[in-house]
């Protein structure tokens, strides 16, 4: 079995600012669509996430993603939900993606189908996020399922979780991520920081609870390409905080320019962020606009990358 | 197999437990660990604290015009004497078979705290 290990996690564990972004969703059967879209970002980042039915519409699997980013040498970070799947179907697709060499997985419940393009489904949320954690850490350190039986071989994961530094309630949200790590979280992606110094606070709680030598977090950032895109995440988006001060940065600036302006804005919010003891990365995000995520880690000067993005093949 | 006893201890349970708490009967109550608010009631069944989602004046995702159960659970728990540090638990997985049995028979038989084999508990930090 290939063991070869998480880089994310080895260039983590030693000390590297690392460099995160998302693979657009795919609607294609045709696996060169995925390539297209992460090609461009392969030389920007360390590692790509794949999303679950992000947002609860459908898309092409993460599972089947993460093997296609393989493919293509750049290591894949394989979102699960716990939405479309229960505990039978997550344990073996966890198996699956361990068998065709994923090693960082990021597990969440994921948005609830009346967001999404088929509001009338069932959802299953048969077990949550947390347990979720504490089941994957099952399969690598005792390897065992949930219910006991032995594996033949273990995965080699590296555990990722999300957590939500601006949804209510804003106090029990560190103890939160507190509880994440004790089920077994390795690494956090956070939800879009627009709100600098909520997240300040956020982080200093993180550390009054000693949770920063246990885990590596991520805040993501988020690239606005236009007043309108930022009003819409603002008013629209769940869980998502955009103070007014930044929409109207963004309405104050010709259409025209709008979107060099929000280049600007996450460029700032990178440094801001890399400023914050504990963040050890960031994780960067644009709604199918790869050019603004390469662009604002070339203006954060977070190039050149350790090495070529790809894990051996 | 449901017993008369069972049976008997539900018609109780169930009127009783669904006025106070709009209790969804698990079967495997964890009532006193959330400031006695049911997480059965949160949309996505969530057992270890609220989901993102959460709108910022605390409404639930799912449904924008109730409270989440989860910041009601925490706000709740705050003001509890006792159970204070179970917010910080890691809840095993609902035993769906248990789906409204009486949490009380459980109780006592302990059958609501058996969990399977591959579940190792963990407990976060303390606040």
């Amino acid at each position: 079995m290939d063991r070869a290990p998480s880089r994310l996690a080895g260039l983590l564990r030693r000390g590297q600012f690392v460099v995160t972004a998302e693979l657009s969703a795919v609607d294609s059967a045709d696996p060169g669509a995925v390539f297209r879209k992460v090609d461009p970002l392969r030389d920007h980042v360390d590692a790509v996430n794949c999303t679950d039915n992000t947002g609860a519409h459908v898309h092409l699997s993460s599972l089947a993603a993460a093997r296609l980013l393989i493919d293509r040498g750049v290591e894949p970070i394989m979102q699960l939900a716990t939405r479309d799947r229960n505990r039978l179907a997550l344990q073996a697709d966890l198996m699956g993606a361990a068998a065709l060499g994923v090693r960082n997985v990021l597990l969440m419940s994921g948005d609830d189908v009346s967001a999404g393009d088929h509001p009338q489904a069932r959802s299953i949320y048969d077990i949550d996020s947390l347990q979720l954690i504490e089941v994957a850490r099952g399969l690598r350190d005792r390897g065992e399922y949930l219910s006991g039986r032995k594996l033949e071989a273990a995965p080699s994961f590296f555990i990722g979780a999300v957590e939500n530094p601006f949804a209510p309630p804003l106090d029990f949200r560190p103890l939160r991520l507190g509880k994440k790590v004790a089920a077994g979280a390795e690494f956090i992606q956070t939800q879009l920081v627009f709100d600098v110094p909520r997240f300040r606070e956020f982080m200093a709680r993180v550390r009054d609870l000693g949770l920063i030598q246990q885990v590596f977090i991520l805040p993501s950032v988020g690239v606005a390409r236009s007043a309108r895109a930022a009003r819409f995440m603002k008013d629209k988006v769940p869980g998502v905080s955009v103070p007014e001060a930044i929409v109207r940065r963004l309405e104050g600036v010709p259409t025209g320019h709008q979107s060099a302006e929000g280049i600007k804005i996450a460029t700032e919010i990178v440094a801001e962020l890399r400023q914050i003891p504990g963040v050890a990365g960031v994780h960067v995000i644009a709604i199918k606009w790869e050019e603004g995520v390469m662009r604002v880690i070339e203006e954060a000067r977070l190039l050149p990358r350790p090495s070529v993005v790809g894990i051996p093949a | 197999m449901t017993t008369l006893l069972e049976k008997a201890v539900v018609s109780v349970e169930k009127p009783l437990k669904e006025a106070m708490f709009d209790c969804r009967m698990c079967g495997q109550c964890i009532l006193h660990s959330t400031g006695l608010t049911c997480p059965m009631r949160c949309p996505k069944n969530l057992r270890n604290g609220p989901c993102g989602g959460v709108r910022a004046d605390g409404k639930c995702e799912v449904y924008p015009d109730k409270p989440c159960v989860w910041v009601q659970a925490w706000e709740r728990s705050r003001q509890l004497p006792v159970y204070r540090e179970h917010m910080f638990h890691v809840n095993a997985p609902v035993d769906w078979r248990l789906q409204g049995s009486s949490s009380w028979i459980n109780l006592v038989t302990g059958r609501d705290r058996a969990t399977p084999r591959g579940w190792q508990a963990a407990h976060g930090p303390s606040a």
